[in-house]
C-alpha cells in the first residue's frame, strides 16, 4: 500500500467518524423526547446498519470488477470503518445489561449483529449486479 | 450475597457517542454541528482508522479470519470501557473530560473499531460455505467484546477506588 493511499484511508476514516458523531447527535436529540426514544440507541443502530449495507454493496461491486481495489480501501476500510463502530455498540449493550434491561440488551447485541449481517449479505448481492 | 445498594455505574452515559449525554450537571453542551467537537472526532477518527489500517497491514487475514479487525474490535471494546468509566468517575462530562471523550472515545476508538467489516466478512464467510466459522467469528467477537467492555469498566472502577482510598489515607 502506498503512503498516499494509507493517508487517504486514515483521513476518510476521520470523515466517517465525524459523520457518525453528527448523525448520532441529530438522531439522539430528535428521538430522546419520544416514546421508545431511549429504548434503544437508535443513532448507533442506524449508523451500523446503514454502514453494513453500504460496505456489502462496495465489496460486492469491487468483487464484480465494477470498482478498483483502492475504492474498497478508501471508502470501505476508511470511511465506512470510521463511520461504523463496534466499541460503542458493545458499550451500549453492556450498559443495558447492567441496568437489567435484558430484552433491550439482547436486541442491541444479537439482533443488531444478525440484521447487520443480513444487510451486508444483501449489499454483497446488490453490488455484484453492478 | 447482598444486593448492591446502588448501581456503581449509574452515571455512565447510555449513548456515549452523542453530544447530548444524560448528565445531570454542568453547562449546556453544544449542538451536533459544533465545529470544535466535529474537529476532535475527526482527528481522533483519523488516527484510530490509521491504527486499524496499520494492524491490517501487520496481521493479514488468514484462513478467512480477519485477525486485525478482530484484535482492533476486542482491544477497542476494552479500552472504551476503561475510558468512559474513568472519565465518569472523575466528574461530569464537560471541559477536559468531554474533550477526551470526543477525541479518544468517539473519535479514536470509534474509528479504530468497526462494525461494517465485522458483518461483511461474516456474510462473505457464510456465502463461501463456511457458516460455522462465520458464526464463531461473529458471535465470538460479540461475546468476547462485551466481556472486554465489562473488564475495562471493572478495571477503571478498581483503579479509581484505589486512588480514592490512597487519598483518604494520606
Amino acid at each position: 500500500m502506498s503512503p498516499l493511499l494509507f493517508l487517504v484511508v486514515a483521513l476518510a476514516g476521520g470523515v466517517g467518524a465525524a459523520a457518525r458523531f453528527a448523525l448520532d447527535s441529530v438522531i439522539h436529540s430528535t428521538t430522546a423526547r419520544r416514546r421508545l426514544g431511549t429504548a434503544l440507541p437508535w443513532g448507533t443502530l442506524a449508523i451500523n446498519l446503514s454502514g453494513s449495507l453500504l460496505l456489502g454493496v462496495l465489496v460486492g461491486a469491487v468483487g464484480a470488477g465494477a470498482l478498483g481495489d483502492e475504492w474498497q480501501w478508501a471508502l470501505g476500510s476508511g470511511f465506512l470503518g470510521g463511520y461504523t463502530t463496534f466499541s460503542t455498540a458493545s458499550f451500549e449493550t453492556v450498559r443495558m445489561l447492567q441496568q437489567r434491561r435484558w430484552t433491550a440488551g439482547l436486541v442491541n447485541g444479537l439482533l443488531q449483529l444478525v440484521v447487520a449481517t443480513a444487510l451486508a449479505g444483501a449489499g454483497l448481492w446488490l453490488g455484484s449486479l453492478l | 450475597m447482598a444486593a448492591p445498594t446502588s448501581d456503581p455505574a449509574a452515571e455512565l452515559p447510555s449513548d456515549p457517542d452523542t453530544d447530548v449525554v444524560d448528565v445531570p450537571v454542568g453547562p449546556p453542551v453544544p449542538g451536533p454541528l459544533h465545529l470544535a467537537s466535529l474537529a476532535l472526532v475527526f482527528v481522533g477518527g483519523t488516527f484510530g482508522t490509521a491504527g486499524r489500517e496499520a494492524l491490517t497491514l501487520l496481521i493479514p487475514p488468514s484462513g478467512g479470519v480477519p485477525w486485525a479487525v478482530l484484535a482492533a474490535n476486542l482491544l477497542g471494546a476494552f479500552a472504551l470501557g476503561v475510558l468512559l468509566e474513568a472519565l465518569v468517575r472523575r466528574g461530569a462530562d464537560h471541559g477536559a473530560r468531554r474533550t477526551l471523550r470526543l477525541l479518544l472515545g468517539t473519535g479514536f476508538l470509534g474509528g479504530f473499531t468497526t462494525y461494517s467489516a465485522l458483518v461483511t466478512d461474516t456474510a462473505v464467510l457464510w456465502g463461501s460455505g463456511a457458516a460455522g466459522l462465520a458464526t464463531v467469528y461473529s458471535l465470538g467477537t460479540l461475546l468476547v467484546g462485551a466481556l472486554a467492555t465489562v473488564a475495562g469498566i471493572l478495571l477503571a472502577a478498581a483503579v479509581h477506588r484505589r486512588r480514592v482510598d490512597a487519598e483518604a489515607a494520606a
